[in-house]
């Protein structure tokens, strides 16, 4: 991001506060607009890529039925019959994994804390695959600046920053607690990560882009926070 | 040299042009500040993790009406908090580096070995116990001691804004308010903490309406 852009816009967007008059005009939309990029620099600059989120104790797990399952479609989707993941964008190596190919890599546990844009947190465990680690073995080509992760669910999307997608906590996840992922919670596969809200988690995983533009993502379009990092 | 201070401070305002910049900022960032915070509290109006809601608080899903909300909806309403939020921080930071910088803060600022018996005999005042109102000078003692507590709970909201916003970036400051549960319980205690104050102030300054007119004028040089 460039700065000396953002704090142009910035001082902008106090100038537009100084004139605040009604909540549709359109000095307020520009200075909301002027804050929102402002805040995702600020965020971006908040982001360390070493920093780990604590892990939690057994005993703070959240029973299964108390943790909110989040999808698009009318109903939770069913697996494709044949299922894999595409890995693409500017990679050396693209590819399609099947899921016993990427338990094969490797495999992380982790207990975190979730924290959902709503307000609400919860615990669980989740075991998965280092998003670093498929990079690695992708081959990511200069000029990768962002990571697209795409579903079966509806078309649902998002798109991160390199850095929180490579950050040790975030994962492509097919275990919660020690089991596989439920329908609900994105069978096969999905997104797992400490270190953003929970809109930005991708489920029911269907393709990794390494990209060099950013791709937005579902509810990022329609006014969300795109950085989204907690 | 003292008696030469003395005379300057005699010369100042009442309410000096910085601390009425600041003070009508403030009311409006207020606002915006509650009614944007009250939008996010409809997506989840509990406190406590999922699973394990807080037993203690009476209110476990009583959203706030939609009049009270600024934003539309959440995205509308994180949009608003998170651009004002800057705003309240530096707003803030100001009124408290003028009220360091022009000695400001000794007429204002609450001083337990000066105001405590002067709060307590207010009080009585208020409450009719006590007949004659307490001497006073500037303010008297529990105005000082309201308007230096809104200070610190309105660093409270701060702190605990922060830690709510980014509860991994800054899971020190998440667990000093126990947790990012408690600090939403902070957070809103802290917006009931400053709608009482408003409340009071309003109707205090509606009783005696030459502050008012101080707050926009300056007032009389004391």
């Amino acid at each position: 991001m460039n700065s000396r852009i953002s704090r142009r816009r910035f001082v902008t967007g106090a100038a537009a506060a100084s004139i605040l008059a009604g909540c549709d005009s359109r000095p307020v939309i520009s200075f909301l607009r002027a804050m929102k990029d402002w805040n995702a620099g600020f965020e971006a600059a908040l982001f360390s890529p070493s920093r780990l989120a604590p892990e939690l104790p057994e005993s703070a797990t959240t029973p299964e039925d108390d943790f909110p399952e989040y999808f698009i479609s009318d109903e939770a989707p069913d697996v494709p019959p044949i299922w894999f993941l595409s890995v693409g964008g500017l990679v050396d190596r693209p590819r399609q994994f099947k899921l016993a190919e990427l338990q094969a890599m490797a495999q992380t546990s982790m207990r975190v804390r979730h924290h959902c844009v709503e307000g609400w947190s919860a615990v669980a465990s989740w075991q998965g695959l280092r998003v670093s680690e498929l990079a690695r073995a992708a081959g990511l080509k200069q000029g990768v600046r962002y990571v697209e992760f795409r579903s079966f669910d509806s078309g649902y999307w998002s798109c991160w920053d390199l850095a929180s997608a490579m950050h040790p906590q975030t994962l492509l996840a097919w275990g919660m607690n020690g089991h596989p992922l439920t329908s609900g919670h994105g069978a096969p596969l999905r997104v797992y990560s400490a270190v953003k809200l929970g809109y930005k988690m991708c489920k029911y995983l269907a393709e990794v882009n390494f990209l060099p533009h950013n791709s937005g993502g579902y509810w990022e379009n329609q006014g969300y926070d795109w950085f989204a990092g907690v | 040299m003292a008696a030469s201070a003395e005379s300057a401070s005699n010369l100042r305002r009442q309410q000096p042009l910085p601390i009425r910049i600041v003070h009508w900022c403030n009311a409006l960032i207020i606002v915006l500040m509650a009614g944007s915070g009250l939008q996010i509290l409809i997506a989840y109006p509990y406190l406590g993790p999922r699973g394990a809601l807080y037993g203690w608080y009476p209110l476990q899903g009583v959203a706030p009406p939609g009049w009270l909300t600024v934003g539309g909806w959440l995205a509308g309403g994180r949009r608003w908090h998170f651009a004002i939020a800057w705003f309240f921080v530096i707003n803030g930071l100001i009124y408290l580096a003028y009220l360091a910088g022009s000695g400001e803060w000794r007429r204002r600022i609450f001083n337990p070995k000066r105001d405590a018996r002067a709060a307590v005999a207010q009080f009585f005042y208020y409450a009719r116990i006590r007949k004659q109102p307490p001497p006073r000078d500037f303010y008297n003692g529990l105005q000082r001691l309201a308007y230096t507590s809104i200070i610190l709970i309105g660093v409270a909201m701060a702190l605990s804004g922060l830690a709510i916003y980014k509860p991994v970036q800054f899971h020190l400051l998440t667990r000093l308010f126990g947790g990012y549960d408690g600090a939403r319980v902070v957070h809103l205690a802290g917006l009931a903490m400053i709608a009482l104050f408003v409340a009071a102030h309003v109707v205090l300054v509606a009783l005696h309406p030459k502050e008012i007119l101080a707050m926009v004028t300056g007032g009389k040089r004391e």
